[in-house]
């Protein structure tokens, strides 16, 4: 593997495929986005096959993410906000699980390209706009309308909240993607630097210790972004759910 | 449970307090006491702070100039509306930035939504 911090985020075509002028090859990112469904569903379906009373130890584990997920979005967008659980659930899962197998050795990060959160993002704002036009009709618009601002600097602050509400997805997929690559790189120039250092003679094999320890810190901290990462970008989708589902009340 | 009304207690009631307060005592947990404060996680803290704060910033900017640069490039008013829409932009910024971090109504505050998820503010 190259030594230059970027080239793990590579993309490469594992099988070309071409429609039209369309490039729709199998690249390592789409393994790695297979794997994570497979491995999602796959843990899923198994854990909750035998549906005991009393939960094996795979199925409380579903459980207990099951109602971890469920808490979260039933408390930022109420009862009726559990329509929207598959989605809330996929979603939480998908980045998840891509997060942490991002974090092997040698594997590939999904969510570390733009292009993936922005997809993930996108359908999270659409859906809002969609289902709160669908639910409240014009009463959606509500949303830009805060209650109490007075009437002659009204127009104004429809324009900023309409500006608020638009930059949503892009803050929203770039605070996932850069956690996720900053993290990255981060932890290939540490690692990057026992190698050199190791390379130098003796001395430099007793200084490698400090970067090692360095690394090591960092993965730990790695593992935790990856999951407060998943977690936020959930809580946000939930919070931005509760806009479509409460348009008119607030 | 024992506690909430001290006053109207009879005596036999507040035996049993005694003999349950006696008792988690022994098992080594106050009741009584403050729940010990959170071990402070200001290492992670400030980095992500930074990425989620300026990410909410620079968006709501990024936002502003696209839809005044659409005007301009609809009506063909170049530059005014563009520049109209980053100051706005730069409002929404602002006002993005305090609703991340909890100081305006109306805010996303993320610690507040479930007991354990203080996790959430340092993302």
């Amino acid at each position: 593997m190259a030594n230059d911090p970027i080239s793990q985020f590579n993309i490469k075509e594992f099988i070309p495929l071409e429609i039209g002028a369309t490039n729709i090859s199998f690249t390592n990112s789409s393994l790695f986005m297979v794997a994570t469904v497979v491995l999602t569903s796959g843990f899923f379906i198994w854990a909750t096959s035998s549906r005991g009373m009393v939960p094996s130890r795979a199925q409380s584990f579903a459980e207990t993410v099951y109602e971890f997920v469920a808490g979260m979005l039933r408390d930022a967008a109420g009862a009726d906000g559990m329509r929207f659980f598959p989605l809330v659930f996929s979603l939480f899962l998908f980045i998840l699980v891509a997060n942490m197998l991002g974090m092997f050795p040698y594997f590939f990060t999904v969510t570390s390209h733009i292009i993936v959160t922005v997809m993930l993002a996108l359908l999270v704002f659409f859906t809002v706009i969609i289902y709160g036009f669908y639910k409240n009709g014009l009463g959606f618009l509500k949303v830009f309308v805060p209650s109490g601002v007075p009437v002659f600097v009204l127009p104004l602050v429809v324009l900023i909240e309409i500006i608020s509400f638009f930059s949503r997805p892009i803050s929203h997929s770039v605070r996932l993607f850069a956690n996720m690559l900053a993290g990255h790189i981060t932890l290939k120039v540490f690692a990057g630097f026992i190698v050199s250092m190791g390379s130098v003679g003796a001395v430099g094999v007793v200084g490698a210790v400090l970067p090692f320890i360095m690394t090591v810190g960092i993965t730990a901290l790695e593992f935790l972004v990856s999951f407060l990462q998943a977690y936020v970008f959930t809580l946000l989708t939930c919070m931005y759910l509760n806009d479509a589902l409460h348009a008119g009340d607030h | 449970m024992a506690g909430i009304s001290p006053e109207n207690k009879d005596g036999s009631e507040r035996a049993l307090d005694q003999r349950l307060d006696d008792m988690n005592k022994r098992l080594g947990r106050d009741i009584h006491a403050k729940p010990e404060p959170e071990p402070s996680k200001t290492k992670n803290e400030g980095f992500g702070n930074a990425f989620k704060l300026s990410s909410e910033f620079i968006s709501a900017i990024l936002v502003g100039t696209a839809i005044g640069y659409g005007i301009d490039w609809l009506v063909g008013t170049t530059p005014f509306a563009m520049i109209g829409f980053l100051l706005l932009g730069f409002v929404a910024g602002v006002m993005n930035v305090l609703r991340a971090s909890g100081e305006m109504a109306g805010s996303y505050e993320l610690s507040s939504s479930k007991p354990d998820s203080n996790l959430g503010k340092d993302d």
